[in-house]
């Protein structure tokens, strides 16, 4: 059976884009950030996952409120990132792996989420730039994906215990794929951040701190809050962290974090970046 | 299970159904702008290419007035509205610092305060 190797959790702010693609990495405005990442590369050289689940929010390129899935699943043959229209380099096409994407589809329509499925996903900067930043050699992601996309544009979004229940169901599929597969799973987004109305530049420091410790010691945690609650507390875009939510609920037991950054600003967000192992 | 009760949340205001069907005129052109050649063609008439998406009063004088507060009065959504400030060349401090009345750096200073 397949098995989940680990979860990492990171922020997608655009600009990291732009710092990538003019090679910023060392810069004191960038450098507490992308250190986050070397420990990183060395552990999934070590694990060599197979295939990334990637839990993200899309902002405006897939989906246009025409249509506006709760939850969807990509289950294409390859995933293609374009133009978002504020000028960050477009990355090369992704490789999907089929076979997974329907046995999450499958798996999870049987465990009553109705799920809108994607044959075509245009894939943007929250599914792309944090796999540039775990697998940032020139050239096409090495490993293959399967996109798992949240509504956080328009409400209602689904509730920080609705997507902790979809983490949980799609841990437990991964746990029933017949393939020796190894999985990682990615959840991007967040931290706190508010880009729209006379509140923006919202941060809030202890409230991310408190969040990223809970996917650790009680990950249940921010299931406590409502949505409208969670944007009081984190800001209208910061409501983000329900991926890494997710993400870390496809983790049955205990985790160990083998990496956790927290630094602000980049841009307007207080970043993050954590890797959460099974433990044993 | 925690109760889901509403809560107003100062200086913000959550894209929900009202806005949504609001601002769909705006957000829809807004959406156009992921093509280059929509942003070009809006560039080169403007006034034409609001005309293509029936945008209402309001959300006519918000685009003209490039006033992002006023444009999610109008029911736009920051995220449709980051494509047309794209066209601009202006970014999210940009906007930031335009909603809440301060320079650019008095942004800037604003979030690296939030660090401390």
């Amino acid at each position: 059976m397949a098995k989940i190797v680990g979860s990492i959790v990171t922020s997608h702010v655009p600009a990291i884009g732009r710092a990538i693609a003019g090679n910023l990495q060392k810069e004191p405005y960038w450098k507490p950030f992308f250190d986050a990442f070397p420990p990183i590369h060395r552990w999934l050289e070590e694990v060599k996952p197979d295939v990334a689940v990637v839990v993200y929010n899309d902002h405006g390129l897939n989906f246009f409120l025409d249509k506006m899935p709760t939850f969807s699943v990509g289950a294409a043959p390859e995933y293609h990132n374009a133009d978002e229209g504020w000028g960050i380099p477009t990355l090369p096409p992704f490789s999907g792996d089929t076979e997974l994407s329907w046995h999450l589809i499958k798996q999870l329509v049987n465990k009553e989420f109705d799920l809108t499925t994607c044959q075509e996903m245009l894939v943007d900067h929250a599914f792309t730039l944090p796999l540039k930043l775990l697998w940032p050699d020139d050239g096409p992601c090495p490993i293959k994906v399967v996109p798992v996309c949240i509504n956080t544009v328009q409400f209602p979004i689904p509730s920080a215990s609705r997507c902790y229940k979809l983490g949980e169901a799609i841990g437990e599929a991964i746990a029933a794929w017949d393939s020796d597969a190894r999985v990682v799973v990615i959840g991007t987004g967040g931290l706190s951040h508010q880009l729209d109305g006379e509140r923006a530049g919202f941060i809030n420091k202890p409230f991310d701190l408190q969040f990223m410790q809970s996917l650790v010691d009680n990950p249940r945690w921010a299931t406590q809050y409502s949505v409208e609650q969670l944007v009081e507390h984190t800001g209208s875009q910061g409501i983000e962290l329900l991926m890494w939510l997710a993400a870390r609920a496809t983790i049955k037991g205990d985790v160990r974090a083998l990496q956790n950054t927290y630094h602000l600003p980049i841009s307007n967000t207080a970043a993050g970046v954590m890797l959460l192992e099974p433990v044993a | 299970m925690a109760e889901q009760q509403r809560v107003s949340i100062p200086g913000t205001t959550l894209f929900d159904d009202i806005q949504a069907q609001k601002g769909y005129a705006l957000n829809k052109m807004c959406f156009s702008f992921n093509d280059k050649t929509n942003r070009d063609a809006f560039k080169a008439d403007e006034a034409a290419y609001c005309a293509r998406f029936g945008l209402t009063a309001p959300q006519l004088a918000a685009v003209q007035s490039r006033n992002v507060l006023q444009l999610l009065a109008a029911g736009g959504n920051v995220y449709y509205l980051a494509k047309f400030a794209g066209i601009f060349g202006l970014d999210v401090q940009d906007i930031g610092a335009q909603q809440t009345g301060m320079s650019k750096d008095e942004f800037k200073q604003k979030l690296l305060n939030a660090g401390q």
